[in-house]
């Protein structure tokens, strides 16, 4: 039994209908908020005060040609610390997953050493790494607080990145490898080849997620010394006793984690949409 | 809204002027008297005098890390100040306020704030300052054996590696007097700016004069003063009020008082040491 051609028009209508009505009200409801609560701040009996200490256009404009400079050590600072933690996180959750007896003290490291880093403050990381590193007095041990810092950043999020990693490890089935081992591949070969393309495309938005953690701590390696744009907006509000200049810094840091999240949420739908093979709406 | 608010400065101004102007008329002077004392002033706390103060307080301001001790040169300026208003010394009670906290808007939980803080005219939008209790310049801290240990000029130190705490005006001071080839270093605190120091990752840190004499008393054993130079515009410190502060013009009446006494002076002898031994580099 097909539905005649009418029924099947009506329908199509009431669909479009619906969609057209979902769509008036949901436009309705944001502008009601929106308005709503833009109406309830600039009438807040601190409107005025809260305009001129957070949002002056006049200190805006002083602060701003000075953040770029700042931003620009951010973003070096963002890219080297990422790669780092990248091979490193990767390392340790292969080191994790691996079952051979006599890596069973490399194991136990690798073990602490995530357990560590994600148990202690960042903040305080970066002080041990900074002053507690360079009191030991080696010469080896590089000059700069600030790559210091960058160390103790790149630690702690290895340790993240690390049980992302070995989620996503985990989360391939076991029959792939062992298929893998069956068609006669060596467990290097398998792991290459079978394990890690699936585990990696499986956690690619938990990691994004990390990376987005990452570009703002990064302002915390400031109290090391180095005048990153955090820095220099506190600098900035501590000579004019004025906040406007962490809103300008702010609105820099939105310009790069912005589109980060939204890459990150359509990378969801879309693996939603390849794991359960419909359109989600 | 800028022009509002300048206005109203100028209102301000003008109304500050003209109790300034009334209070120097003798017969007017026991109403201005009458109005700063104890009892009748605008408080956060009936009945007490709230002053506050960063944690750590570093000496030679504090000592102790108590400011309720009446030792150290702001305490004792805060009980001289609250003497003179007319508060017992049990009756002056300490709170913890972080510097960048301070000029937060909004209704503040001291009646004043004393912690070394710079009088500029652009942070005078924001809060109010009482008149200046002490000018202090600013001195360059290097280690012992430091290539810029005889420097004669401030030139010399151009290519120095500086290390300065945040929010103070040093860092201004550098950046305008010395203009260093490498960005300065900005630390948290004075602690680690020390540290910076002792561990060679700066080869010279600028801090107040008086911070300085202490600094290589002690906390760095093979530190010296090398030397001492004005900030743009001087560095005076001032005590910081909520804006508008009916309390203002107490304060700096109080101020006045302690200063025609002699006793600002006496404090000032007392915990902070001359810099006259100290070469001025230009």
């Amino acid at each position: 039994m097909h539905a005649t051609p009418t029924t099947r028009a009506a329908r199509e209508q009431a669909r479009r209908q619906r969609a057209r009505k979902s769509i008036a009200v949901s436009a309705t409801a944001t502008a009601v908020v929106i308005v709503g609560v833009a109406l309830a701040i600039v009438f807040s009996p601190g409107w005025r005060t809260v305009r001129e200490t957070y949002l002056s256009w006049h200190y805006f404009k002083q602060v701003l040609p000075s953040l770029p400079g700042g931003f620009w050590l951010d973003v070096r600072i963002f890219l080297i610390v990422e790669v780092v933690v990248l091979a490193l996180g990767l390392a340790i959750a292969l080191i994790r997953t691996m079952r051979a007896p006599v890596l069973y003290p490399v194991r136990v490291v690798a073990a602490v050493f995530v357990d560590v880093m994600r148990g202690v403050p960042l903040l305080i990381l970066l002080y041990l790494f900074a002053f507690g590193l360079s009191a030991l007095g080696f010469s080896f041990i590089p000059g700069s607080y600030t790559i210091l810092g960058a160390a103790a950043l790149a630690c702690c999020y290895s340790a993240y990145v690390s049980e992302v990693f070995r989620a996503g490890i985990q989360s391939v089935h076991p029959s792939q490898p062992a298929a893998g081992l069956a068609l006669g591949l060596t467990r290097t070969q398998t792991l290459r080849h079978v394990v890690l393309p699936q585990a990696v495309r499986a956690v690619v938005p938990p990691l994004l997620n990390d990376f987005i953690g990452l570009t703002k701590d990064v302002a915390l390696v400031s109290i090391l010394g180095p005048q990153e744009i955090a820095r220099i907006a506190q600098i900035n509000a501590d000579l004019y006793f004025n906040y406007t200049p962490y809103v300008a810094a702010a609105a820099f840091y939105l310009v790069i984690t912005l589109p980060l999240i939204r890459i990150v949420d359509r990378m969801r739908s879309r693996g939603l949409e390849r794991q359960n093979a419909l359109v989600l709406m | 809204m800028t022009r509002r608010t300048s206005l109203a400065a100028i209102a301000a101004t003008l109304i500050a002027a003209g109790s300034l102007a009334l209070a120097v008329l003798p017969g007017a002077a026991a109403i201005a008297a009458t109005a700063c004392t104890n009892g009748s002033l605008s408080l956060v706390h009936k009945g007490q005098l709230t002053v506050a103060t960063d944690a750590p307080a570093y000496p030679p301001y504090f000592e102790n890390n108590k400011p309720a001790n009446g030792q150290g040169f702001e305490s004792a300026i805060a009980y001289g100040v609250g003497h003179e208003l007319g508060f017992s010394s049990s009756q002056v009670k300490w709170t913890v306020e972080p510097f960048d906290d301070s000029y937060a808007p909004g209704p503040k939980s001291f009646d004043f704030d004393i912690n070394e803080i710079s009088i500029t005219t652009a942070r005078a939008k924001a809060v109010d300052f009482s008149t200046s209790y002490f000018d202090n310049p600013q001195a360059i801290v290097v280690v012992k054996g430091s290539k810029y240990q005889h420097v004669t000029s401030l030139a010399q130190l151009r290519g120095a590696l500086f290390g300065v705490q945040v929010g103070t005006t040093s860092l201004s001071a550098v950046t305008a007097e010395i203009h260093p080839t490498q960005q300065p270093q900005v630390f948290n605190g004075s602690n680690d700016v020390i540290t910076a120091l002792r561990q060679h990752k700066v080869d010279a840190i600028v801090v107040d004069l008086a911070t300085g004499f202490y600094l290589t008393s002690g906390e760095i054993p093979h530190g010296i003063v090398v030397g001492q130079f004005n900030a743009p515009g001087g560095d005076n410190w001032g005590l910081l009020l909520a804006k508008h502060s009916k309390l203002t013009p107490c304060v700096d009446d109080a101020l006045a008082k302690l200063r025609s006494s002699g006793e600002l002076s006496a404090i000032t002898k007392r915990w902070m040491q001359s810099g006259a031994g100290v070469p001025v580099l230009k």
